[in-house]
């Protein structure tokens, strides 16, 4: 029970808080996205040139550090890693391919759908086929092998280099890349995203907030605890954008989106699987980066040199106006042949018991 | 007790691997886990389950005896 109502209490506040940041500069219906903002932190570091889509998103920041500093706090700071780090870099990479094509990561999802888009739940109906197929393997026996105690330096580093970057970006902001206009140069002061990104990584570490947990663990072992926090994450926003006047329901002109459903569909299909493949979603493992699990730092990782390709190879280029081109197509379908192949090789090939 | 060793694997195979174990030993297993919300996961289920379940920690893992 106690569970249950610290996901509720932290899925209201974060519901506000997401919704606060969009009233305080950041892109409609994007108090939060893990995908875009590191995305905009791969365009800030120059790894791809789209001018739209780079700023340092301090949210992003304060999330592992966050993370890192209460699991610090509470002695839960644990380095691990080892389990299949390479393949969990290609599955994060793939995962990044779909939100992109969506536009938003599964935190994004429910904020979109919050602000009544309702692309978001088709997008919604592909991220919960996505799991209920990563469900079907995880029945079967997938594994991705068992992670092992690794040296501190290994657990710290990615929080370590998320503290580097945050000094950098406030101290000699010159480094970096900023957009202009577009997407990118539409954020919160600084303080207040990062203190965003602080709060909502104590209280993600916390309540162990996943977004592809809730439905995960609903098909699988018929527990919706981890529900709870998706849906008041939902009617939190859905009151606060009713009341600030940021409801506006429907298809067509809906902020950062794309109007190809079939594309909406299977880029959140295979954020779906692939969250289930790697154990949660980009949020969590910005999270368990931060408790010093260094195989989601690595699936950090992926995500941050996916997103640059997606634009260095124009993949999710022009996506607001058109949808995705042939390309971008030609990669989701071809990210989610390979998330079937890990699936199934994982599951069905095994090497030991 | 059959003994299902979760270290180090996961979310939410050691709770996928419980399930397992439980429908071939349904009175009873014994887990091994090595992550906080691992414990938590495994004792959630068990509770729904119908299951007692006693989490003892030593050395950074915990032993989690599951029975009626």
């Amino acid at each position: 029970m106690k569970e249950k109502r610290n996901l509720l209490i932290a899925g209201v506040v974060i519901g506000v808080i997401s919704v606060f940041l969009v009233l305080n500069g950041n892109p409609k219906n994007m108090g939060f996205c893990i995908a875009c903002f590191i995305r905009d932190i791969a365009g800030a570091t120059k790894l791809h040139t789209a001018a739209v889509v780079q700023y340092v998103r301090p949210e992003i920041l304060g999330l592992v550090i966050g993370s890192f500093l209460i699991s610090l706090c509470f002695k839960e700071f644990k380095p691990r890693g080892g389990s299949a780090p390479v393949t969990r870099f290609v599955i994060s990479f793939i995962v990044m391919i779909g939100a992109l094509t969506f536009l938003g990561c599964p935190f994004r999802m429910i904020l979109r759908l919050a602000g009544g888009d309702l692309n978001a739940l088709v997008g919604l109906f592909g991220f919960a086929c996505g799991i209920g197929c990563g469900a079907f393997f995880l029945s079967k026996g997938f594994n991705l092998g068992r992670a092992h105690e690794q040296r501190t330096l290994e657990g710290a580093a990615l929080p370590a280099v998320n503290v580097l970057l945050l000094v950098l970006f406030l101290a000699i902001p010159a480094l970096f890349a900023f957009s202009e206009k577009g997407p990118g140069s539409m954020h919160a002061p600084v303080i207040l995203s990062l203190a965003a990104g602080l709060a909502v990584g104590i209280l993600a570490q916390k309540t162990r907030l996943c977004m592809v947990g809730g439905i995960r663990d609903t098909i699988l072992l018929k527990d919706a605890t981890l529900l709870i926090g998706f849906i008041a994450i939902f009617a939190s926003a859905l009151v606060m954008n009713l009341v600030t006047g940021n409801f506006n329901l429907g298809f067509a002109g809906q902020p950062v989106s794309q109007p190809d459903q079939v594309f909406n569909f299977l880029g959140m299909f295979t954020v779906g699987l692939g969250g289930a493949l790697l154990g949660g979603c980009p949020l969590r493992q910005l999270i368990l980066a931060g408790e010093g699990n260094s195989d989601s730092a690595v699936s950090v990782l992926g995500m941050f040199v996916g997103a640059a390709f997606a634009h260095n190879f124009k993949l999710v280029g022009n996506a607001t106006e058109a949808g995705p081109n042939a390309y971008g197509k030609t990669a989701v379908i071809l990210g989610i042949a390979v998330l079937l192949v890990i699936g199934w090789y994982y599951t069905y090939k095994k090497k030991e018991a | 007790m059959t003994e299902v060793d979760a270290r180090g694997l996961s979310c939410p195979i050691p709770v996928v691997e419980t399930k397992k174990a439980l429908k071939a030993h349904p009175e009873g297993v014994c887990v091994l886990v090595d992550a906080k919300v691992c414990v938590e996961n495994v004792s959630r289920f068990a509770a729904a389950m119908g299951y007692n379940a006693k989490a003892t920690e030593a050395n950074g893992e915990w032993k989690i005896e599951i029975s009626k």
